[in-house]
């Protein structure tokens, strides 16, 4: 037993750290610092810089495109990115769609896909949830019926994260309307500049335009743009979704944040002095500090358990520990700042202004203090959180189907 | 990075899994409970013989050789049963002086005897005033030659009444609240002017109200410095509470798995009580509570060994915190999953949640510790 990292992967450590304090542009990490987003463009900057220095894809085998690292390096790799912070690989491509294609795809997709989403030369959205198929996915209904050498889709997609930067849309299409719920379901991907999509905007509780509907009307798709069997999509979906043993964690994220928080705390005044004073206020930062170092003890678990099983798919029930604790400090922690702003985390944009919040401050700096930039926003948006990636109640379901025997 | 128990660690596990399994049957811990002096006689006998006694002592000393994994390793097995005997203040607080305070010829005086099962340790710390501020301390120790004088009354001394040697703390300079000027003393407890009140404690514990009249003691009966007593008490708690930690992982374990159980075999309106869904989702809470905590007593126990005290301090109150928070979860929902057959001293459901309960309260709860984090600037340093 030894529960500290190694010499080699604290080595690991400071190398990630020097290349990204050297080689992140300095306008994406100073917006992230203010808890931004980064825009499209600094994320395609960004990924393209990793990709050059082989680590675009921290997941993938060698032979891909990836760096061929261990569970261990991986997580060190993605945790050093969220604490500088700097943007992670793009999820869509690296850890959704890229993976299912590396499994399940042919020769000439992987030829044809991986090497331009490494470099983000396309953009992938994902076409999963429907209105009437959320918690439960295989309730799916959109259809693709063979017709020559196309598949024609029909249906709506919704929840579409960024499907307004999508170059490409992966979707899960009901391809067997006989067949049983889970079967009859095949893994489609789709130009999304293909006849017949249109993405309509669903703009989220706090003004954000971050998810879409998609909707397909007669779109043709090429028959080879399939992956894997038809109508045994599922297996994909499966494999997609099981895929990320400690994604939901988002440690370093949480910390980073939390160190933040406490900046604002000592710059804030309440009752006369710092609220980083507050023995209240701080009490509720300090808990959530205390679950946060729980959780990363049990992603290192999770880690130590990976890398003795490499290859392994079996399902922990970490998994879903680490979705409903990490998803819970991410919240708490969003919340916390709002608190901590006071009265300027509530500054907003005008409903159709381009830019929201951030352009009123810009244009005004005495409106609101930079630090304070959309917080009560942050805060409505990260609802979502427990809500994303089978909820947070599904996760229990899980547990108690799975693991606990009831 | 590796969690898992070496060949020897895991044979440890093994043979006091089964020693336990055997003899600390749920019947077995009653009918201990039932004794003149609240445990087992005949455990400690077979503690002593598997090495448990001696655990954390150099070999060459008369110990086992142990460190601070092998004692979580017995610690979680300790709490799954939630055994009786002097194990912890004997061996994990009494053993912690002896190896971190106590000087060559102190230890061969004691550690041999500890070991075979001869001599049992407590620590007398607590005092009216001090609840849980190890470092408030109005117990005098006056220096009468080259020897001591002491003074003051000791309360809640966990396994007081069947302690032959006590571990004091008394004041040796400054104010009551003073950090410095603490001293540490081994007292024996049949030395004249030491008086010993043995009672239960609600857990199924023992614990003694020990007074000190003019007791006399030698030079040789210090730990360490006569004024500078308290970082060996510090860091002796720190490693009582990574041990408390894995003792209560153990009994969450243990508390969860009888819950499943429960829930598994337990009909009401025609079908087992855990197919209701509103029973599953608590289950699977107490699941969350349970995994945050086993990974918090391994980093305590990783934690427990650093040699920076203030560093150590902190991450053994995040410990702490997070072992309180579990253990309340846990412990309640253990009770209110099963429903009234917990609420009674016949099952063994209400006893872990009394354990638990008390366990978090060993050295300061959750709620103090969460003070002492937060006034210390928590984990993460500010941006």
């Amino acid at each position: 037993m030894d529960l500290r990292w190694t010499d080699e992967e604290k080595a690991f450590r400071a190398e990630v750290r020097s290349f990204i304090a050297a080689n992140l542009p300095a306008e994406t990490h100073a917006r992230m610092k203010q808890g931004k987003s980064p825009t499209k463009a600094q994320v395609v900057q960004w990924q393209q810089i990793l990709n050059k220095r082989g680590w675009a894809a921290p997941e993938w085998p060698k032979e891909h495109g990836g760096p061929g690292w261990t569970t261990a390096q991986r997580y060190i790799f993605r945790e050093e990115l969220m604490l500088a912070p700097a943007p992670s690989p793009l999820g869509f491509n690296i850890n959704m769609c890229g993976p299912v294609i590396i499994a399940f795809g042919n020769k000439e997709q992987k030829e044809k896909f991986l090497p331009r989403m490494l470099n983000l030369d396309d953009w992938w959205c994902q076409g999963f949830s429907e209105p009437g198929a959320g918690s439960d996915l295989a309730g799916l209904k959109t259809r693709a019926v063979k017709e020559g050498d196309f598949w024609i889709v029909n249906g709506q997609k919704t929840w579409t994260t960024l499907a307004q930067h999508a170059d490409w849309i992966f979707l899960l299409v009901r391809t067997d309307p006989t067949a049983k719920k889970q079967e009859g379901i095949s893994f489609l991907l789709v130009d999304m500049k293909t006849p017949g999509i249109t993405v309509r905007p669903i703009i989220t509780i706090e003004g954000g335009h971050e998810v879409n509907e998609v909707f397909f009307d007669d779109v043709k798709v090429p028959a080879e743009n399939l992956v894997g069997t038809e109508n045994r999509g599922w297996d994909c979906a499966k494999y997609l979704l099981g895929n990320e043993r400690f994604g939901q964690a988002r440690v370093g994220a949480s910390r980073e944040r939390i160190a933040r928080l406490k900046k604002i705390a000592a710059e804030t005044y309440d009752n006369g002095k710092p609220l980083s004073q507050d023995v209240g206020f701080m009490t509720k930062v300090t808990e959530i500090e205390v679950e946060l170092q729980a959780l990363e003890m049990t992603v290192m678990r999770v880690i130590a358990t990976a890398m003795k099983n490499p290859g392994s798919n079996k399902p922990d029930p970490t998994t879903s520990v680490l979705k409903i604790k990490g998803t819970e400090i991410q919240q708490g922690v969003s919340e916390l700042l709002m608190k901590a702003a006071g009265p300027y985390a509530w500054v907003d944009g005008d409903p159709d202004m381009e830019g929201g919040t951030e352009q009123v401050v810009a244009e005004d700096p005495d409106i609101a203090p930079d630090w304070a930039f959309g917080l009560a926003g942050i805060y409505f948006n990260w609802r979502k959180q427990s809500i994303y990636g089978g909820s947070n109640e599904i996760q229990r379901n899980i547990m108690a189907k799975a693991f606990l025997g009831l | 990075m590796d969690f898992d128990l070496s060949e020897d660690q895991r044979l440890l596990q093994d043979s006091v899994s089964r020693l336990l399994g055997d003899k600390y049957g749920f019947e077995n811990r009653k009918a201990y409970l039932k004794s003149p002096q609240g445990w087992s006689t005949e455990m400690w006998a077979a503690y002593a013989e598997l090495g448990l006694l001696g655990l954390p002592f150099a070999e060459a000393e008369g110990g086992f050789g142990g460190g601070a994994e092998e004692v979580m390793i017995v610690a979680e097995q300790m709490g799954k049963h939630i055994t009786l005997e002097p194990w912890f203040t004997t061996v994990v607080v009494g053993g912690g002086f002896l190896r971190h305070g106590a000087n060559a010829a102190q230890r061969a005086a004691l550690v041999p005897q500890i070991a075979e099962g001869k001599l049992k340790l407590a620590f007398a710390h607590n005092e009216k005033q001090s609840r849980y501020d190890l470092f408030d301390v109005a117990t005098t120790a006056t220096k009468d030659g080259a020897g001591w004088v002491l003074n003051g009354a000791k309360g809640m001394v966990i396994h007081g009444d069947s302690a032959d040697v006590f571990i004091v703390t008394a004041r040796t300079a400054g104010g009551q609240r003073d950090k410095s000027g603490i001293g540490v003393f081994l007292v024996d407890a049949k030395a004249a002017g030491v008086s010993v009140k043995g009672f239960a404690t609600v857990d199924g514990q023992r614990a003694a109200q020990v007074a000190l009249s003019n007791v006399k003691l030698g030079a040789d009966a210090v730990l360490g410095d006569a004024a500078g007593g308290l970082p060996l008490v510090d860091r002796v708690v720190d490693e009582a509470i990574a041990a408390l930690a894995a003792e209560a992982v153990g009994a969450m374990e243990a508390a969860h798995l009888m819950t499943l159980e429960y829930l598994k075999t337990r009909q009401q309106f025609g079908r087992t009580i855990g197919s209701f869904q509103a029973l599953q989702h608590r289950s699977a809470d107490m699941m969350v509570a349970l995994e945050q905590a086993r990974s918090m007593a391994f980093f305590g126990t990783m934690s427990a060994q650093d040699d920076d005290a203030a560093a150590r301090r902190k991450n053994m109150a995040a410990v702490k915190v997070q072992i309180g928070r579990s253990s309340r979860f846990v412990g309640q929902q253990t009770v209110q999953l099963h429903g009234g057959i917990a609420m009674t001293m016949e099952y063994a459901g209400g006893h872990y949640f009394k354990r638990l309960t008390a366990n978090d309260g060993a050295f300061g709860d959750a709620d103090h510790w969460i003070r002492v984090l937060t006034e210390a600037g928590g984990l993460v340093a500010a941006a």
